[in-house]
């Protein structure tokens, strides 16, 4: 496995599973995915700020984020941990009051954290109550009509078009052109 | 509701994309001219079916946009055309982006937490509070 690769897959139709290596020891990544002013320093693409944090962290305790956007706009995220076991796994539900709330959507996310030779795997899995919530949140700031066709995409991209095919390569591009089976970091 | 940035008729087209692309013959077809253009005869071999039918799917994969015939008269060959299924994919962008960027911002700060460990060992990088 290449270190540094995202990748994004939906194991259900009510599920997200992201998985990546981190070059980093597993306590550190814990304290990087639980600590404020760690998180601080990470979370949110490039240009955005996470401008609140707030952490209580025990069995039912609260998080929440508040993420500013470089237009200045802001992204609420907050939930309720459910399962604390430092360092390997972390369970909260989680709710974007911004995009899902109105719609009801929350997410339970799992996080485990496995060390193989000094480099931690990151698995995070998100479990929502319907395949139209996940893909709400998939789809978050796009057409929800658009939504309901993933799952045909999603097999015709997994199953059918062999990867390294220029239409493959065109299908599943992002922005800066990497497959998007397997996103590289850098 | 949030702002989507499509247009009613953007979303129309993007509505024929994914319709045509739920059908495995259509697929089929995207997937072989992914390898260059090809004649509609050429695209019915792999298939058992007649090249009217043939033509049928690729009405729709035409008025869906994913596919152009050219203008040979005689061939009128078949090529792909990237955009729509572009614009099919772009849906996802945003929450890939999200967590790409933001795992590459918590690989720069691993590397400067193991630079600060290493700290009272670096030559580049004096601590102030560095004992005597």
């Amino acid at each position: 496995m290449t270190a540094r690769t995202l990748k994004i897959t939906t194991p259900s139709e009510r599920e997200i599973e992201l998985t990546r290596v981190f070059d980093a020891p597993r306590p550190m990544v814990w304290q990087a995915l639980t600590r404020p002013e760690l998180l601080r320093r990470w979370y949110g693409p490039h240009g955005y700020r996470l401008v609140e944090c707030e952490i209580d962290l025990r069995v039912g305790g609260s998080w929440r984020y508040v993420v500013r956007a470089p237009d200045d706009s802001d992204m609420e995220l907050q939930g309720t941990y459910r399962e604390i076991s430092s360092p390997a796994r972390l369970v909260q539900t989680e709710t974007n009051n911004d995009c899902d709330a109105a719609a009801g959507i929350q997410g339970l996310t799992t996080i485990e954290l496995t060390e193989t030779n000094g480099r931690t795997m990151l698995t995070s899995r998100s479990r929502y109550s319907s395949r139209q919530a996940r893909d709400a949140v998939l789809n978050s700031g796009m057409d929800r009509g658009v939504s309901q066709a993933y799952d045909r995409l999603n097999t015709m991209l997994l199953s059918e078009l062999p990867s390294g095919e220029p239409m493959a390569g065109e299908l599943v591009s992002n922005t800066s052109g990497q497959p998007a089976s397997s996103i590289n970091g850098r | 509701m949030e702002t989507t940035g499509y247009t009613t008729a953007e979303g129309e087209r993007l509505d024929r994309t994914f319709a045509a692309l739920a059908d495995p013959t259509r697929r089929a077809i995207l997937t072989r001219l992914t390898r260059g253009e090809a004649t509609v005869t050429e695209l019915a071999e792999p298939f058992a079916m007649s090249q009217p039918a043939i033509s049928k799917h690729l009405k729709v994969l035409e008025r869906a946009g994913l596919v152009a015939r050219g203008r040979d008269a005689q061939r009128r060959p078949v090529r792909l055309v990237g955009k729509p299924l572009g614009d099919a994919t772009d849906w996802l962008a945003g929450y890939r982006r999200f967590w790409t960027e933001s795992y590459e911002r918590l690989d720069e700060l691993f590397d400067e937490l193991k630079a600060e460990a290493a700290e009272p060992v670096s030559i580049s990088k004096p601590r102030k509070d560095a004992p005597p």
